[in-house]
């Protein structure tokens, strides 16, 4: 994993990390490099935040005024409103893996060629 | 009902109540043994605390896997383990909607929370509501609404340790309970007072481990009786219910009324956006050392929480099919006894293998309180030494040492007044209470939260208004609500000042704390401070000059 951003150079006292002044905070806020890495995360925790609060809520919407389509069994013992329950947990350990892979791949990378900037400028 | 129904299950009751006063020494033991074994891993823990960070953070040296562990120890409270067990063996599956709210919830924090406050906080949730802010009125914001949660959240521990101890070692009597609650107290103090955040870690990590063992022999068992077929064990435990193929489907707990389907919603929004705002769950992130280390930590413990909820539906409805409702209401109205129960009939009801499950699992149960106990006490004491001693009386002079002492007493305090708080909350609804903790945190952290790191107009009124209005609006409205006043099952059910229906407030608290942190940021004259959101913002997605 070369691309993982070392920890903090720190003294192992717990001493204070290096701190880059504000200035450069500025100046790395304002930079191509960091408005990509924003937009990296945002476009893609966002929308996908929406989409599992809505995916929830029309579960729990579903569960309190769709008895007749909750009830429906799907086969054995097994009716909707169980499949729908197992497909929360399924896209919940989905979309954990998912968002993972895309921060290993494209966040971590872009976030410590940042960091390693600014310590050594500090 | 037929006589010989009932009979037999007064016959049941009177058996299960003998054999549990038999075993009392055998959990006794077995709780003293955890207690013990802990309380080494603390003293252990203690010799190495030396500085704040080990104090606060356990010294930023967990792996993600360990840190996974004891998240899912933090979490997994009685209220997960014997309140969703109960209530799917009575409720069926108006039970495993919970399960189903706690688990969603951690997307929240793995998405939006866990990395950035990793990256830009220290030791507290206010680290980061205060850092780009007027230092002392937010830090004195963040330092009431964390011990707010965490003393609620805390009281539902005790009345449930209290609860648990009538049941499973047959004290029945007030003194007894509160004697319970105070040695529950003692213990917290000892584990935070001693080990701070390290022998807390350990504490939680060894919970996490003991119970999910302890949950997946009795799934197994379970499972073994039905030959590993589970439309087989819904079919039994609807037709043992009484319910029929209700049983399998929403509605018996929550499908009453139009008021009951709204309280429903309430709770539910409240469970899936109120664990990104536990501070106790939030400065388990500053226990790794890097934002990567905080995220596999969120992805364990996504693993280990879901995989305990998904045993708790072979748990419930195992208690529902070989126990049976009767049965298990006899000893406990909510529910709280199935898993003991279905324990003790899983190893052979008056065998010895039926006594050693049923002392095993107890032991569980008391680990579990104790753990979560331990974690909420500390980040109660932690956000007032470090928030509201440090930064706020202090305004940051106070030495390391001095903050640590602080901390120490702040435990020994929030340890008695829990103490006498539990002692009388002994017997209100546990369920209730936990719910508020989860709306409170909602309405009055989560929206701060959030605008603090994405939002670069969210100012000082806003983080104010927002935490004072959701704490304020949330805690208001449940004290108007039936779990105060007016039913049965309220707290003071003989009188009657509950004009707000639901309760659970989280569908009118938790928007009201994101429109009033908008608004409060809107109409404030206050221009925020441009370099200071450029540090967090940058340092809370980058992890520059993190901690």
């Amino acid at each position: 994993m070369a691309t993982e951003a070392p920890p903090p150079p720190q003294s192992p006292e717990g001493g204070s990390p290096v701190q880059p002044t504000t200035e450069a905070f500025l100046e790395a806020q304002n930079s191509p490099e960091f408005a990509e890495l924003r937009r990296s995360h945002r476009s893609f925790a966002f929308p996908l935040t929406v989409g599992f609060i809505a995916w929830y809520l029309l579960y729990v919407l579903l569960s309190s005024y769709a008895d007749d389509f909750m009830s429906k069994i799907v086969f054995a013992n097994f009716n909707v409103a169980f499949v729908f329950g197992l497909a929360q947990f399924a896209t919940t350990f989905l979309i954990a893996w998912f968002y993972s892979r895309h921060a290993t791949n494209k966040l971590d990378p872009q976030a410590a060629a940042i960091k390693s900037r600014l310590e050594a400028d500090a | 009902m037929s006589a010989a129904h009932s009979s037999h299950a007064v016959i049941q009751l009177a058996a299960s109540t003998s054999s549990t006063s038999e075993h009392r020494p055998l959990i006794i033991t077995l709780f003293a043994v955890f207690v013990a074994a802990t309380l080494g891993i603390t003293v252990w823990a203690g010799r190495q605390t030396k500085s704040a960070s080990d104090f606060y953070a356990g010294g930023r040296q967990f792996t993600a896997f360990q840190n996974g562990l004891a998240v899912s120890g933090d979490y997994m409270s009685a209220a997960s383990f014997l309140g969703i067990a109960g209530a799917i063996a009575l409720f069926g599956y108006d039970g495993f909607l919970y399960s189903i709210g706690f688990l969603v919830a951690w997307l929240v924090a793995l998405l939006l929370v866990a990395e950035p406050l990793r990256n830009s906080g220290r030791y507290t949730m206010g680290d980061v509501l205060a850092y780009r802010m007027r230092q002392r009125p937010v830090r004195t914001a963040a330092g009431v609404s964390t011990i707010v949660v965490s003393i609620f959240y805390l009281l539902a521990q005790m009345a449930g340790a209290g609860v648990l101890v009538a049941l499973l070692l047959g004290i029945t009597s007030d003194a007894g309970k509160i004697l319970i609650v105070a040695l529950v107290g003692v213990l917290m103090i000892l584990y935070v007072t001693i080990g701070g955040m390290k022998g807390t870690t350990w504490v939680q990590m060894v919970k996490a481990v003991l119970l999910i063992a302890g949950a997946l022999l009795m799934t197994l068992m379970v499972l073994w009786k039905f030959d590993f077929n589970v439309s087989d064990l819904l079919g039994t435990a609807a037709e043992k219910s009484g319910h029929g193929s209700a049983f399998l489907e929403p509605g018996l707990k929550y499908g009453a009324t139009d008021v009951s389907k709204l309280d429903f919603i309430s709770l539910g929004i409240a469970l899936v956006l109120g664990t990104a705002g536990l501070p106790h769950i939030l400065i388990r992130f500053y226990t790794v050392p890097t934002a990567k280390a905080a995220r596999k930590s969120v992805n364990w413990a996504i693993g280990i929480i879901g995989a305990f909820y998904l045993m708790t539906i072979a748990l419930g409805f195992g208690a529902a099919a070989l126990i049976g409702p009767e049965e298990i209401k006899a000893k406990n109205p909510a529910g709280n006894a199935a898993a003991p129960q279905l324990a003790e009939y899983l190893g052979g009801l008056g065998t010895t293998g039926g006594a050693v499950m049923l002392a095993v699992i107890s032991a569980v149960a008391f680990a579990t309180i104790l753990a979560v106990v331990a974690g909420l006490t500390l980040a109660s004491s932690s956000s007032f030494a470090h928030d509201i001693y440090a930064n706020v009386i202090r305004k940051g002079k106070a030495t390391e040492k001095e903050e640590m002492s602080a901390a120490r007493w702040a435990t020994v305090a929030i340890g008695v007044v829990s103490i006498g708080l539990g002692a009388m909350a002994r017997d209100l609804n546990v369920a209730g209470l936990v719910a508020l903790a989860f709306a409170v945190a909602a309405s009055a952290n989560l929206p701060t939260i959030l605008y603090s790191l994405f939002w670069k107009r969210f100012t000082t009124q806003g983080a104010l208004w927002s935490i004072y209005g959701g704490l304020a609006s949330s805690v208001l409205l449940v004290l108007f609500s039936p779990v105060v006043s007016g039913k049965a099952s309220s707290m003071f059910p003989d009188v009657d000042f509950a004009w707000f229906p639901l309760e659970n407030p989280g569908l009118i608290s938790i928007p009201l704390g994101f429109l009033l942190g908008w608004v409060g940021s809107v109409l404030s004259k206050e221009e925020p401070d441009k370099g200071k959101y450029a540090e967090l913002e940058v340092k809370s997605l980058t992890g520059t000059g993190a901690h």
